[in-house]
C-alpha cells in the first residue's frame, strides 16, 4: 500500500513530462493575450479561473473578433465539455471521496492529468488513497500553467514563433494514446474520432471537440456489440 | 465587462469537470456504458491531435507533404517503440525543425 505522499509524487513525475509541450504552450496563450490588446491581468485571470488551455486563447480571439461575451462564454464551454467524459470515468476511483472532497479534486482535473492518472488507476485499483495521484499530476500541471501563462504575459512571446511549437501539442496526445494502437479497436475508434473532428472542423463553437468523441464513442459501442 | 464573461466561462468549465465527479454516482451508470468509457482517452484525444497536424492557424487543411505530417509520424514510431514521453515529443519536434529548417530552408 502506498502512502498518500508516495501516491502524489507518484502522479506528479507521471505528468511531467508532458510539460514539456505544456510550458511552451503556456507561454504562447500568455503572450497571444496581451498581443490581442487585453488586460494582463484579466489574461492572467483566465489561468486562474478557467484553467483550460486552448479555451482561453480561443475566448480571448473571439472577443478581439467583435464575437459577443455569449458566444465567447458558450465556445469555452463546448470545447470544456469533453471534461464530463474524463469525470465520468473517474467517478468510479473517486467514489468513496466526500463531496467536499470531489468539489475540490474537480478543479484539478486536465487532459494530461486524467490520462496518466487513469492509466494508473486501472493498474492500481486497490489502492486505498489513491486520488492522490490525481492530485499529484493536478496539482503540477496547475503549477506550470500559472507559471508559463505568467511569463508569456510579462515577457512577451520569447518563445521564438519559427519554431513552431504549438506543435508540441498534438505530440503530447500522441504520446499517451499511442501504445493504444496496439489494439485494433482502438486504432478503430482513434481514426473515427479524428476524421470526425477535421469532418466537422468549422461546426459552430468549436463544437467538433465533443462531436467527435461522441460519434467515436458511439463507434466503440458498436464494437463492443459485435465482439460478443 | 470582459472579467465577468470569465467568471461565467470558468464557472461552466469548472461545472464541467465537476458534475460526473461529484454528482453522478456510479452505479448510475451501467455496465455497458463503462465498457464504452473504457475508450474515452482513444475517442477523445484525436479529436486533439489531428486538427493539431492537419489545420493550420488559419483554418484550413495543410499540404500533403507538410513537415508536420511527417514529424507525427517519426513520434508515433518512436513513443510506439520508446513508450517515453519525452522521446516522443522531442523525436517529433527535432524531425520537424529538421525539414523546416534543414531541408525545405
Amino acid at each position: 500500500m502506498l502512502t498518500k505522499k508516495q501516491l502524489f509524487t507518484r502522479g506528479m513525475l507521471d505528468i511531467s513530462p508532458h510539460m514539456l509541450s505544456v510550458i511552451p504552450f503556456g507561454i504562447i496563450c500568455g503572450a497571444i493575450g496581451v498581443e490581442l490588446g487585453f488586460d494582463p491581468y484579466l489574461v492572467y485571470a483566465m489561468s486562474f479561473i478557467i484553467f483550460g488551455g486552448a479555451s482561453q486563447i480561443v475566448f480571448l480571439q473571439l472577443l478581439s473578433g467583435g464575437a459577443s461575451s455569449l458566444v465567447a462564454v458558450a465556445s469555452v464551454g463546448i470545447i470544456n465539455s469533453r471534461h464530463l467524459l474524463y469525470g465520468a470515468v473517474l467517478s468510479e476511483y473517486l467514489e468513496k471521496l466526500s463531496f467536499i472532497k470531489k468539489l475540490l479534486i474537480s478543479y484539478v482535473v486536465v487532459d494530461q492529468g486524467f490520462a496518466e492518472s487513469n492509466k494508473f488507476f486501472k493498474k492500481n485499483r486497490n489502492e486505498e488513497f489513491l486520488h492522490y495521484h490525481l492530485i499529484g499530476t493536478g496539482c503540477t500541471m496547475w503549477v506550470c500553467w500559472q507559471i508559463s501563462t505568467l511569463s508569456g504575459i510579462v515577457l512577451g512571446s520569447f518563445v521564438p514563433e519559427e519554431l513552431g511549437l504549438k506543435f508540441a501539442i498534438p505530440l503530447t496526445f500522441i504520446a499517451i494514446v499511442v501504445q493504444d494502437l496496439k489494439k485494433l479497436d482502438h486504432v478503430i475508434v482513434m481514426i473515427t474520432c479524428g476524421l470526425s473532428s477535421l469532418l466537422f472542423f468549422d461546426a459552430p463553437f468549436k463544437s467538433y471537440i465533443i462531436i467527435s468523441p461522441i460519434i467515436a464513442l458511439f463507434v466503440a459501442a458498436m464494437l463492443l456489440r459485435l465482439k460478443k | 465587462m470582459t472579467i465577468t464573461a470569465i467568471i461565467f466561462a470558468g464557472i461552466l468549465t469548472y461545472f464541467t469537470r465537476m458534475t460526473m465527479i461529484a454528482l453522478i454516482s456510479r452505479d448510475m451508470l451501467g455496465d455497458k456504458i463503462k465498457a464504452v468509457l473504457e475508450y474515452v482517452p482513444s475517442a477523445v484525444f484525436p479529436a486533439i491531435i489531428f486538427p493539431g497536424i492537419f489545420i493550420n492557424d488559419f483554418g484550413t487543411f495543410i499540404e500533403m507533404n507538410d513537415p508536420k505530417i511527417f514529424g507525427a509520424l517519426v513520434a508515433i514510431i518512436v513513443g510506439y517503440f520508446s513508450k517515453n514521453i519525452i522521446a516522443t515529443i522531442s523525436a517529433g519536434l527535432v524531425s520537424y525543425w529538421f525539414l523546416i529548417f534543414v531541408v525545405f530552408s
